[in-house]
């Protein structure tokens, strides 16, 4: 039987994972995270379960890319200053094809900035923070329900592409309290391995090799070099690293289509709200209030890859207004794929947007 | 309908709490909707502390408050930074034992800490007298519930000191409940 709780955001986060089979937490506590370490180290190990809080956020990422090649599904959750210190091994991850997760319940940057306040400032970070080509998945949930569904949705994205999938949270959403319903069990999909006679670094036809879990009996060199498929570094070859790091690339974004997920309202508007995490709320709120068929709500919970597909979706669209707790992340995103109109709505210093303001803009257009 | 009710005073006194309480009463015992936020700053225990939680019997969309309905304020510094600015129309519950100020909307006088003090010998259940008479003036979770919500909430062994604080709270609110 599923049930009802009232939960805080960073908690349902810690559940969602659990109830996705995490079985590892290495990182290292930074506020507005800190309860999803806090929840993880009290229940991991009742769980059977392994929390290591180690020195510093370089290290917690790290522990999890270990942990993930014992076959574990593996997280960390952090803040922009920790998030800034994961890059280079994120990076690692993406290269060695390790999965994993990477809560950042984000606080106002640049630097230490506003440890206890929301943003929206590492949207472009998580995207592109480490150095080369690359590409990802991250998540933005909007509610303490998808703190839970997304976080552990994450694992199953995380292990089918065999990339670090990132649940870009903010500190609204992860303080907040409110209803959850927790369900009997979630999906739970399975990490492939690798296949009889293959070569560890083999793709398939889903550009995505089997995985050689640690102590199962295979050789494998685990390196951040330009690998062949034997994971031989071979740093010199141009046609290897061509072809592995746009392999790197196309095993995400050629899924874009089919792994995108959003909320959709009146398709036909003239004027189209897109959003994803707090401001979304916000932006609910406006829908309510005014009750207009013209004006429509592009929700994105998968944010990364951008799945510019759904743009199409307002075909009547003459404008796409942005609201982000940032100076327009994601609108200088969406203003690439379209040459209809976009307003960025930037917020900066903690605050939610204010739905009046939202509906007063709404107002001008239409 | 959508209710917004603020919470404040100083670090300590459960401000946090009470807000956790009345939103999990609503959530989890009268099938409604709610979302509790708070001032999440670096507050140093006695500094001015709030929360706020809004009840809804559909999804709360907007989580934060923007013009509370209900005020209850337990420290004098609580009212000047956040009860000051109170609507008209609101209700104010301050705890008369600390708070000086009176509100210019409709105001509700309870000697909480007074009360916890003397009659319950613990200053620290001032907070759930408060939200017994918060549930008993305003009626925005039911008495069932949040005597359940309190159970939910409170330390093991200490669960008949907090429902006597509770009942005082109906009481006081019964005293001077006027409308």
């Amino acid at each position: 039987m599923s049930r009802i709780d009232f939960m805080q955001g960073n908690t349902a986060c810690a559940e969602g994972a659990l109830a996705a089979g995490c079985r590892f937490f290495g990182g290292y506590p930074i506020t507005p995270s800190t309860e999803i370490a806090e929840h993880m180290a009290a229940k991991l190990p009742k769980v059977g379960g392994v929390f290591i809080q180690m020195e510093d956020e370089i290290a917690g990422i790290a522990s999890v890319i270990g942990a993930s090649w014992t076959g574990a599904r593996a997280m960390t959750a952090t803040s922009g200053p920790g998030f800034s210190l994961m890059m280079e091994n994120i990076g690692f991850a993406v290269m060695t094809e390790t999965p994993c997760v990477v809560v950042n319940i984000q606080r106002g940057g640049p630097s230490t900035g506003q440890p206890t306040m929301a943003a929206q400032g590492d949207m472009l970070q998580c995207r592109f923070g480490s150095h080369g080509d690359y590409s990802i998945i991250a998540l933005s949930p909007a509610s303490v329900q998808e703190m839970y569904d997304l976080t552990a949705e994450a694992f199953n994205l995380a292990d089918r592409f065999r990339i670090p999938v990132f649940v870009m949270a903010d500190e609204i959403i992860g303080h907040m309290r409110e209803r959850l319903m927790i369900p009997d069990s979630v999906h739970r999909g399975e990490r492939k391995l690798l296949g009889k006679g293959n070569l560890p670094y083999q793709a398939d036809d889903d550009l995505v090799p089997g995985f050689p879990v640690f102590g199962k009996g295979y050789g494998v060199h685990v390196t951040g070099l330009t690998h062949d498929e034997r994971g031989y570094p071979c740093a010199t070859s141009p046609s290897v690293h061509e072809c592995l790091v746009k392999r790197l690339v196309d095993k995400v974004e050629s899924a874009r289509d089919s792994i995108a997920s959003c909320d959709i309202v009146n398709p036909d508007a003239r004027v189209v709200f897109i959003s994803y995490g707090a401001p979304s709320r916000a932006v609910e709120q406006v829908l309510h209030d005014i009750h207009n068929d013209n004006v429509g709500h592009l929700r994105l919970k998968l944010v990364w890859p951008f799945a510019e597909s759904l743009l199409s979706r307002f075909s009547n669209a003459e404008t796409f207004i942005v609201p982000e707790l940032n100076m327009g992340q994601m609108a200088r995103e969406i203003k690439r794929h379209t040459n209809r109109r976009v307003i960025p709505v930037p917020k900066l210093g903690g605050a939610l947007h204010d739905p009046f303001d939202l509906a007063a803009l709404v107002e001008e257009l239409l | 309908m959508r209710t917004e009710i603020r919470f404040s005073g100083f670090g300590g006194q459960g401000i946090i709490l009470a807000a956790v309480i009345v939103g999990r009463a609503a959530v989890m015992y009268d099938a409604k909707y709610a979302v509790q936020t708070q001032v999440y700053g670096p507050e140093a225990r006695g500094g001015a502390s709030m929360s706020a939680v809004i009840i809804d019997d559909e999804p709360v969309l907007f989580p934060k408050v923007t013009s509370p309905d209900v005020y209850v304020i337990m420290s004098q510094e609580g009212f000047e930074k956040y009860g000051v600015s109170a609507g008209e129309r609101a209700v104010m519950l301050v705890d008369s034992s600390l708070v000086q100020s009176r509100p210019g909307c409709r105001c509700i006088e309870i000697p909480a800490t007074k009360v916890a003090r003397e009659a319950l010998g613990r200053d620290i259940v001032a907070n759930i007298i408060m939200i017994g008479a918060l549930v008993a003036a305003t009626g925005v979770v039911s008495r069932e519930a949040i005597e359940k919500a309190i159970l939910d909430s409170v330390p093991k062994g200490t669960e008949e000191l907090n429902l006597k604080a509770m009942r005082k709270g109906f009481e006081l609110a019964g005293q001077v409940k006027c409308e």
